[in-house]
């Protein structure tokens, strides 16, 4: 870890406006903020700890678990709230056997909601690591997520 | 270079692309036509081209509008027509280049649409079809027909000229421009963006920022991550020119991580841009130094009040502060510092291209030029549409979106996202302007518009816009920070079945003072939703706390399923299918649910083989034994 960050932190200058962008690229690096990161970032850039950890609770990016191998997210907009999300995030969560926010022991999958991913217009969707899939419907997460279940109860 | 060579060389480019020896290909590849599969059809139409030995050109290019047609795929024939093909799978492609390409059959049935002076049998032109016949696409007049990676392109289609105008002019010139135009700020607010320039502008200091807000973060909005993904170099150059105007040297761009697309194309664009001269040292060989950065969003809304936003590029919490001072005169690091948003930036060049008269002379009185809007939810033609200010929301509902989706029955349209209300069929005929939607309780917006039906339960929608905003409030002032919990708590009782009779008029009470109390935006106007929903759907809030009723059949605690005994044949299907075991029955005897075991997941309903139809929802709740 020590070498990755060092990496990081050599890319930036040593300021505080540069600590988002700076927790950013930590996060794509680890696929969360371990506390020995943010410890160590506070450091490089000269700001309280309890800052960091202030900054990097307030946005809704970070993350201070481990990410499982696959992330789906589950868009919760308007036009997807009034064609059907709710029941989406239902199927989603009883396939996966997880909660929105959780992920699961295996670490293959990690469950988000966003509030918004922005293809209205093919609502409901969800996306799956960085592709959408759109005009979800609960046939359609079976098709997703059922086989990997069926999978496991094998 | 001079400009007048840059632009003759692009111009030469885009003409031999469009008048080539070969086919060519356009496909719609913004974030909405990828999840159509805008990509894989693509791949189909390359390898169709290398199997047959066809040599042919492919470009990717943004977003049309008209998302209910993706993927859409634009096919030009040497000296042929300009044919816009719809819904294109991979079967359809091979067929197009097996009917057309190769022989010469354009397969009308496939067709949305001819563009430019084409003309084709059974096949309607473009532009004098209902979902474009209203529009005024002038925002958008380059997104899905240009390459967005290319410069050429846009430089070729008027791009840059503005910025090259603007250079020329003495910065107070342009800004009595801007105001002259009347364009007004179109991130929601609609404050005259012409005075904001002229505060920056007159602001003393040599050191000056501009900042774009593409933090676009209202769910059911997703036209700033169209533009950016299709025409970027429009907010580039605007932001240029607003950079030349306020004498700023340095600008940021402050979009949403979830968008990768448009960070890619942005970041892209603004490398092509500085290595023409249009952005970097001496722009265009004057004195003039300007730059931008994309400054990543880590995923706050309340970052779209402006002086959130600022603290957050400062790297703190994208908490804002009170105002005065405005950033006008102290934003970022205590500079002057102009914010707009991208679809206002995206606009100048055309101001100081075609001058403000050409803009003023768009739209109604007090609100000029276009209105952008993402045309969502139970409308049949879901879309990114551009209309002229003034226009009817019927007009937008009904002629371009092609009225409500699957027969459905209108019940209401919500505007301005979480900040906005939801209007009724009587306010159908309510002009599109600032002041009209504010006056119907809702507003602008940065303009999300989503069409409800008969299934929207409109307690629902409040209790769903009241969740998303208490998660996004900062916490810093108190009436947005408890006042909208405490306001969410009443709601969500309500759509349990356990509303007072009293919620409704302490829901006004408090909405109004949040509104009144509240530091930003965000709580200003977070009621909203809940009071315009009051306003208007009051009976459906009465349903919900006097008869314990959900009349959309959605609130769960509110609504019952039945088996209709004449119509069960005793099937057994929805009985097996029960995750509760609440259906009792034997074979071929008349089923029944157990009302106290039954958890309404509707899953007997969906069961239910359509040709018996025997499980029903109804409104309310069936005691015990009741059938």
């Amino acid at each position: 870890m020590e070498e990755q960050l060092n990496a990081i932190l050599s890319s930036y200058e040593k300021r505080r406006d540069n600590l988002i962008p700076i927790l950013q690229q930590v996060q794509e690096e680890f696929g969360y903020l371990p506390e020995d990161a943010m410890l160590k970032v506070a450091r490089a850039i000269g700001m309280p700890e309890s800052r960091v950890y202030a900054v990097a609770t307030f946005y809704t990016m970070f993350r201070f678990t481990p990410m499982g191998k696959n992330r789906i997210t589950i868009c919760r907009g308007t036009a997807c709230h009034v064609r059907g999300a709710t029941r989406i995030l239902e199927e989603v969560e009883q396939k996966l056997g997880i909660k929105e926010g959780e992920t699961s022991e295996d670490l293959e999958y990690t469950l988000e909601t966003a509030a918004c991913i922005g293809c209205c217009a093919l609502a409901p969707c969800i996306m799956i690591n960085d592709d959408v899939q759109a005009k979800l419907t609960p046939k359609k997460v079976e098709e997703f997520f059922g086989k990997e279940k069926k999978h496991e109860v094998q | 270079m001079k400009f007048s060579d840059i632009k003759k060389s692009a111009e030469d480019e885009w003409h031999a692309l469009q008048q080539g020896n070969v086919p060519l290909i356009v496909i719609g590849a913004a974030t909405c036509g990828r999840s159509a599969g805008a990509l894989g059809v693509k791949k189909t139409f390359e390898e169709e081209f290398q199997n047959r030995g066809i040599q042919a050109e492919i470009v990717e290019v943004g977003c049309l509008g008209p998302c209910y047609a993706e993927p859409l795929v634009n096919i030009i024939k040497p000296g042929g027509p300009n044919i816009l093909y719809k819904n294109v799978t991979g079967k359809i492609a091979v067929e197009l280049v097996e009917n057309y390409i190769v022989n010469d059959n354009p397969l009308p049935e496939y067709a949305l649409g001819t563009l430019g002076d084409s003309k084709v049998d059974g096949i309607p032109v473009l532009m004098e079809t209902p979902f474009f016949k209203s529009q005024a696409r002038e925002l958008f007049r380059n997104s899905g027909f240009i390459d967005p990676t290319n410069i050429n392109h846009y430089i070729a289609n008027g791009g840059y000229s503005g910025l090259a105008k603007a250079l020329e002019m003495e910065p107070a010139k342009v800004v009595e421009e801007i105001k002259a135009s009347g364009l007004r700020g179109r991130g929601g607010g609609g404050f005259p963006t012409g005075m904001k320039w002229e505060f920056c502008f007159n602001a003393p200091g040599d050191e000056k920022y501009v900042i774009c807000n593409a933090d676009e973060g209202d769910p059911g909005a997703f036209m700033d991550r169209s533009l950016l993904e299709s025409d970027p170099h429009a907010l580039i150059e605007g932001m240029t020119i607003a950079g030349y105007t306020i004498g700023a040297g340095k600008g940021y761009i402050y979009c949403r991580a979830e968008y990768p697309l448009a960070v890619k194309r942005l970041r892209n664009a603004i490398a092509q841009s500085k290595e023409k001269g249009f952005l970097g040292e001496n722009i265009l060989g004057g004195k003039f130094n300007f730059d931008l950065e994309v400054f990543l969003g880590a995923g706050a809304f309340v970052c779209g009040e402006e002086t959130a936003l600022i603290a957050s590029i400062e790297g703190g919490r994208g908490m804002p502060r009170h105002r005065p001072p405005f950033p006008a005169q102290s934003g970022l690091r205590g500079k002057p510092t102009l914010l707009n948003n991208v679809k206002t930036y995206s606009y100048v060049p055309k101001i100081i291209n075609r001058g403000a008269d050409w803009f003023a002379g768009i739209g109604t009185e007090k609100s000029k030029g276009t209105a952008v809007f993402a045309l969502t939810g139970k409308v049949t033609n879901c879309g990114l549409i551009e209309v002229p200010m003034g226009i009817s929301l019927r007009e937008i509902i009904y002629d371009i979106g092609g009225g409500v989706s699957d027969g459905g029955e209108f019940k209401a349209v919500q505007t301005g996202g979480p900040s906005g209300g939801c209007l009724p069929a009587s306010h159908l005929d309510t002009p599109i302007d600032y002041d009209s939607l504010r006056a119907a309780g809702s507003i602008m917006g940065s303009g999300g518009m989503v069409v409800m039906d008969q299934g929207t339960c409109m307690v629902d929608v409040a209790r769903y816009f009241l969740d998303f905003t208490q998660k996004e409030t900062c916490g810093e002032c108190v009436p947005c920070r408890l006042g909208t919990k405490q306001m969410l708590n009443i709601l969500e009782e309500i759509t349990e079945g356990k509303g007072k009779p009293e919620d409704v008029d302490q829901l006004v009470e408090m909405g109004e003072a949040i509104k009144k109390a509240s530091l930003c935006g965000l709580g200003q106007t977070a009621p909203n939703p809940v009071l315009t929903t009051i306003r208007y759907f009051r009976e459906e809030y009465d349903a919900h706390i006097q008869n314990r009723s959900c009349p959309a059949l959605l609130c769960k605690e509110l609504i019952s399923f039945r088996i209709i005994p004449e119509k069960c044949t005793g099937c057994m299907i929805c009985a097996r299918a029960c995750p509760t075991d609440a259906i009792t029955g034997e074979k071929k005897q008349v089923h029944v649910i157990d009302q106290s075991k039954c958890i309404r997941c509707g899953v007997c309903l969906e069961k239910c083989p359509k040709n018996f139809l025997a499980v029903e929802c109804i409104a309310g709740q069936l005691s015990e034994g009741e059938q």
